[in-house]
């Protein structure tokens, strides 16, 4: 069984997010680029497949952001074969453009299974693996927190997530394409004598592909969400605070007693 | 193309989900300005009875067939692909959910029309559609005007009020034709382990997040709610750890819940996390990150570290309580 894993860079959260001069884009020079979490989940899985099965697991991302880092890590974690496609881009491209980026590198080479975590905190046009499961006219099922593979490897059986904590098993056909809302257990941890020791020998594949046809979502505005807006901000020492929210509480009368 | 605005049913268990009344409603705003009609798809087996509900639509296609019984995105998406290439709306309207999220990329390379997601506001402005869909966990939002074609939109729910979609109404009902045989099937619904405590029931929650650090810090958490006579339910990233079970989650995949009192504790209020709480009498929260969206939610905010507020909060409540 062959196995893609695609994963993608996000902007990291934990660093302010800056509005660039035009008000409708980020402010490049102020992002740090991240695994996005749910794709980091999808490689968990397909290792965890791999483990199980013998499947070999490649993954692909887009030249963007630290993308070589966290394909690096990839390695380091046990992926056989990473691939940086490279695109010519600046800044991560919409769904509809990395989608089909992605279509072409992956239609001549027959994975049995493509996994993408469900969706990145940036999608806004969709999210990569509808669009892609679309493109390459394969079933799509996504917010899977399991994933094993039926007799044969001809299927995969799947867990998908439904409101209240509801789950349904669905079986599909491979080959497919799967969005991974979590795998079965958190993500591996790669100590960093590890991580330094593959950077060294790392073989990180690289294919040119042509810019991509689709057109980039004409935004007219971005906009943070008015700041203090909501919440009333209570102030002073950790000791304080606590007080401060169990004198909230007593009025309410929330408080036992 | 016309200027119908056609929104796709969502139901579980047997029951028409709330998602579904709240894009009715809008649908009907939005119809009105723009001169069309409204009409409601709704697919299943046995889903007759969920029709009544639907009177706030001009016009229901249904497809009830054994093969539709269960949610497979495979077959819905064929049937409903087929519906739009036929009546060519100018607005499909989606839940932002476990099933309009499924639906919208096969649909949007299908039926090749645009599509968008994480909406939370849809209005017209100008003979213009204008959407704006919140982007990076809720830190970010974006307006753009909604192409003027074919379009579809998945909406996050909660955006829109329920009741202007529980108009009553006898609309014209079309019947879809039976879905193409389907590489994917139904085996089972898992239900949620019984026995656990129903959150969802519970007035007084405390709410942990990624912000508790660690699984020797959920003891702390459970032993404040305890004090209070609550109980403990976290955001995804504590339950995709393992540190809490399933049925303590709150949010998309999790439960919704309108407690008295909502703690959040350690919490960012990431969208997918915020639809299930935001309706909470009282919220508090407490993060290291002055910035983080749930500070625009909530009703008072510290900005502090929760694991340090915790125990300090629990011997305070401890004192007033006696």
């Amino acid at each position: 069984m062959k196995i893609a894993v695609l994963i993608k860079q996000v902007p990291d959260l934990v660093e302010g997010l800056e509005i660039d001069a035009s008000g409708k884009a980020l402010d490049q020079d102020s992002l740090r680029y991240i695994i996005s979490e749910a794709d980091d989940h999808a490689l968990e899985q397909a290792l965890l497949i791999r483990e199980r099965t013998g499947a070999s697991v490649d993954v692909f991302a887009l030249d963007v952001g630290e993308a070589r880092d966290s394909l690096t890590t990839a390695l380091a974690k046990g992926a056989e074969r990473v691939t940086l496609v490279a695109a010519g881009l600046e800044a991560a491209p919409g769904s509809h453009a990395l989608a089909e980026l992605f279509a072409g590198v992956l239609r001549p080479q027959n994975f049995d299974l493509i996994l993408t975590g469900v969706r990145a905190i940036d999608d806004l046009d969709g999210s990569l693996g509808g669009l892609l499961a679309g493109l390459l006219e394969l079933p799509y099922v996504g917010l899977i927190r399991k994933v094993e593979t039926g007799p044969g490897g001809e299927t995969a059986i799947v867990q998908k997530e439904f409101p209240g904590g509801f789950i349904t098993e669905l079986e599909v056909k491979l080959p497919a394409v799967l969005g991974i809302q979590s795998a079965e257990q958190p993500p591996r941890y790669v100590p960093v004598s590890r991580l330094r020791q593959v950077m060294k020998t790392a073989k990180i594949g690289e294919q040119a592909v042509e810019p991509p046809q689709a057109q980039p979502i004409a935004v007219e505005r971005l906009f943070k969400p008015e700041e203090g807006a909501g919440a009333s901000m209570l102030e002073g020492t950790p000791e304080e605070l606590a007080k401060q929210i169990a004198g909230l509480l007593a009025e309410r009368h929330l408080l036992k007693g | 193309m016309t200027n119908d605005v056609m929104v796709i049913g969502e139901h579980f268990q047997g029951a028409l989900s709330q998602i579904t009344l709240e894009l009715l409603g809008k649908a009907r705003e939005l119809a009105g300005q723009l001169d069309g009609k409204v009409e409601a798809v709704l697919l299943g087996h046995g889903v007759e009875p969920l029709a009544a509900e639907l009177g706030a639509a001009d016009r229901l296609s249904i497809a009830d067939h054994p093969l539709l019984e269960h949610f497979v995105p495979e077959t819905y998406e064929a049937v409903i692909a087929q519906r739009i290439k036929q009546a060519g709306p100018r607005l499909v309207l989606l839940g932002s959910t476990s099933v309009g999220l499924d639906l919208i990329g096969p649909l949007s390379v299908r039926a090749a029309v645009p599509c968008f997601d994480n909406c939370t506001s849809l209005q017209v402005r100008e003979g213009r559609v204008v959407a704006i869909s919140q982007l990076y966990g809720g830190k970010i939002f974006a307006e753009y005007a909604v192409p003027e074609t074919t379009a579809l939109v998945a909406v996050v729910p909660g955006s829109f009020p329920a009741e202007p979609g529980k108009a009553a109404g006898a609309p014209e009902v079309l019947r879809l034709a039976a879905p193409p045989a389907p590489r994917t099937t139904f085996r089972k619904l898992i239900e949620p382990p019984p026995g656990d405590v129903d959150v969802s029931k519970v007035p007084l929650l405390v709410a942990v997040g990624r912000g508790i650090q660690n699984a020797d810090n959920i003891p702390l958490a459970e032993e404040l709610a305890e004090t209070l006579g609550g109980a403990v339910c976290a955001s995804r990233p504590v339950i995709d750890q393992g540190w809490l079970p399933l049925t303590r989650q709150v949010g998309k995949s999790g439960v919704t819940v309108k407690p008295k009192l909502y703690l959040a504790l350690g919490i960012s209020g990431a969208p997918e996390h915020v639809e299930g709480m935001k309706q909470s009498e009282l919220i508090i929260a407490v993060n290291t990150d002055a910035k983080a969206p749930i500070f625009g939610l909530a009703h008072y905010g510290a900005v502090a570290d929760a694991v340090e507020i915790i125990p300090l909060l629990t011997e305070q409540i401890r004192a007033a309580s006696g």
